[in-house]
């Protein structure tokens, strides 16, 4: 029966392929996730995030590679065989069953005694705090309490592994913080392998325990949210994981880490044409003396409560985003610092994280 | 001025926010259409229906009240019997075309290639027309049809098998003109319900049937209802087939040919009427009886999103 606990201890994904009409959306992904683990996958759309998530529910067969559970290889069992949890992105609550219907619907197809799944579906209700609708039909609930439906519908299973595709995309602002709380609440105290996609880089990394970045359906860079933050392994991540002024610069001098781009003293983090990309996190910037000295003028300042978000430009004409203390106005000119091991030096050539990221 | 414009203004406004305002004018051919081609001529035949026509069969039985007529019909076996007979026809097909067009649809809900072809093959017969189909069906079916030579070659049978001119004339015909139209409500009324619905059933262990059951099947049943519904209705008022395929003397005399009967052969326009009135009230109970059936199911949204 599956009504033990279901722990797995680790997940295994070799060279984990999809295509699409000879395209390849996920191209060779390696991964291992350990039990207990919570791991976003993240990108632009169109990354192959879904794609994968899908292959991993069995909701679409793979083109190329494997996916082991410990040591059983499961890429060829069908969805219903799984007994993997998920949860979709329009929720995809049934909406002729009650909350109380659809949170047992999965113990219904396993045939689970009625005593026990009542008593599953209640501790359900009270994990996601919606024991009083539990009457209620779908269309009755707000789109958190949906979204919460969703959640305890794929946990009341105990799954192996628990799929989240964007599910707080179609929530308002407010609401979205609030269920992120929830879902990370939720795997703290039950400790369910989770797989979460997103294209929201500030919910992966508030969220996941290791996070792993997907471009054009290829893996750019798997780590702990402060290694992909602050140790981007690529212009593309730099780029994604919040925002990074980038500035094209010719270069000077390539010394072993260093390297200089005009009057820029930055980190090289990988081999470098004739062309430089410098990216700065406006954060980075101090108003006033210090290393790597730009003299700018202010544009536009936006009041944003401790800080200000300003926007100058240098004497080369470039625009930069900077966050300060300083009160500044615009017309003003000063200058700013960076100290140039937050200076991330990649080639032009590289591809760049989308302008938009949706 | 502007003092004399202004009520004028308040007051268009006023109604405008009560739903009324110069676009609902806009109603006034649809308005028209309905009273002169469906409300005026029902009434009328209403009417003449309580007005049995001197010198009739029903006015020298049952006196010239107004329900001479439908007396009558009740009391008359060989007209009575046409209810049933038309019953025993448009039923069986109407439940047929349904229950067969949903297996169909369902296969045809997703996107693949041939979608567009075998969707045309499906619903051609819905542009043939009775006539045309009972043609068909006397060629292909009928005693020296080839569908009995080549059963007769093979050794089936001794002697050709009589599908038509007769009750399974009639069936076969209603399915196939009928069938397109249920198919395509059907098919619509299934792509409609969100594909996520199925997946995530299918991510809580449902296998196929248990998905078709629990999840497609009811959030579908009240869209099956009104395709019955429809579909009875067309199959009730066959008329060309019955006679065309069928036995229209005996085991095909359905009550549209009781109606036709009546107003051009006795040239009893009030009992003809009758008999209309009487086929639309039978009519009406079967779709009371389906929608009083579908009133119980849920029919919301069947699209997932809140």
């Amino acid at each position: 029966m599956s009504g033990a606990s279901t722990k797995i201890s680790e997940l295994r994904l070799e060279h984990v392929s999809r295509g699409f009409g000879g395209a390849l959306a996920l191209d060779g992904l390696d991964l291992t996730i350990e039990g207990g683990e919570f791991v976003a996958l993240l990108g632009p759309s169109g990354c192959g995030k879904s794609t994968a998530l899908n292959c991993l529910a069995g909701l679409l067969p793979l083109t190329d590679g494997a996916i082991w559970l410990d040591d059983r290889r499961i890429d060829g069992i069908p969805p219903e065989q799984r007994g993997f949890g998920m949860v979709f992105q329009n929720y995809a609550l049934f909406p002729h069953m009650t909350v109380r219907a659809n949170i047992g619907f999965g113990l219904r197809m396993a045939h689970t005694a009625k005593a026990e799944a009542r008593h599953r579906v209640d501790e359900a209700l009270n994990l996601v705090q919606l024991g009083e609708h539990a009457g209620k039909f779908p269309g009755q609930l707000s789109g958190g309490q949906q979204q919460r439906v969703a959640i305890a519908r794929a946990i009341v299973m105990e799954p192996a592994l628990v799929l989240m595709d964007e599910p707080l995309s179609n929530l308002d602002a407010k609401l979205r913080l609030e269920m992120r709380t929830e879902i990370k609440r939720i795997h703290q105290t039950l400790g369910l392998t989770t797989i979460y996609v997103t294209h929201d880089q500030e919910e992966a990394l508030s969220l996941a325990d290791r996070l792993v970045l997907l471009r054009e359906g290829k893996v750019q860079q798997i780590g702990a949210p402060e290694d992909v933050y602050s140790d981007p392994a690529n212009r593309f991540v730099a780029g994604f994981m919040g925002y990074r002024n980038e500035l094209e610069l010719p270069v000077t001098s390539v010394a072993e880490k260093t390297v200089v781009l005009g009057e820029l003293t930055g980190t090289r983090r990988e081999d470098l044409g004739e062309v430089a990309v410098a990216a700065i996190r406006p954060e980075d910037f101090t108003v006033g003396d210090g290393p790597n000295p730009m003299e700018v003028t202010v544009e536009v300042v936006e009041y944003q409560g401790r800080e200000q978000a300003i926007q100058a430009r240098t004497s080369s004409g470039a625009a930069l985003h900077v966050r300060a203390d300083a009160r500044l106005a615009p017309g003003d000119r000063v200058t700013v610092s960076v100290p140039p091991e937050r200076v991330l030096v990649f080639a032009a050539e590289s591809p760049a994280a989308p302008e938009e990221v949706a | 001025m502007a003092s004399v414009a202004h009520p004028r203004i308040a007051l268009r406004h006023r109604l405008a926010e009560r739903g009324l305002d110069r676009t609902l004018l806009l109603l006034i051919p649809a308005i028209i259409f309905v009273v002169a081609l469906f409300i005026y001529p029902f009434v009328y035949g209403l009417q003449l229906s309580f007005q049995p026509q001197p010198g009739s069969e029903a006015v020298r039985r049952y006196g010239s009240g107004p329900f001479a007529d439908y007396r009558d019909f009740f009391a008359d076996p060989y007209l009575r019997n046409t209810i049933w007979t038309t019953l025993k026809i448009g039923l069986p097909a109407a439940l047929f075309n349904v229950l067969a067009s949903v297996p169909i649809a369902y296969r045809m809900r997703g996107r693949f290639r041939g979608k567009r072809t075998i969707t045309t093959i499906l619903v051609v017969p819905i542009t043939l027309g009775t006539v045309l189909t009972a043609e068909g069906l006397l060629a292909f079916m009928g005693p020296a049809g080839w569908l009995n030579r080549v059963l007769m070659d093979l050794g089936v049978v001794d002697h050709p098998v009589r599908l038509t001119h007769n009750y399974w004339g009639v069936l076969f015909s209603l399915i196939i003109t009928g069938f397109p139209f249920a198919f395509l409500l059907t098919l619509s009324y299934l792509t409609g319900i969100d594909p996520t619905l199925e997946r995530a059933a299918a991510t809580l262990g449902a296998g196929w049937w248990q998905r078709f059951r629990h999840i497609t099947l009811p959030l579908l049943a009240p869209g099956l209802g009104i395709t019955f519904c429809l579909s009875f209705v067309l199959a009730f008022s066959v008329f060309p087939s019955a006679i065309m395929v069928g036995d229209p003397s005996g085991q095909t005399r359905v009550i549209s040919i009781a109606a036709f009967h009546a107003a051009f052969e006795q040239y009893d326009y009030p009992m003809a009427s009758a008999i209309a009135m009487i086929m639309g009230a039978v009519e009406l109970i079967v779709i009371g009886a389906v929608l009083g059936w579908r009133s119980r199911l849920y029919r919301g949204a069947t699209g997932g999103k809140g």
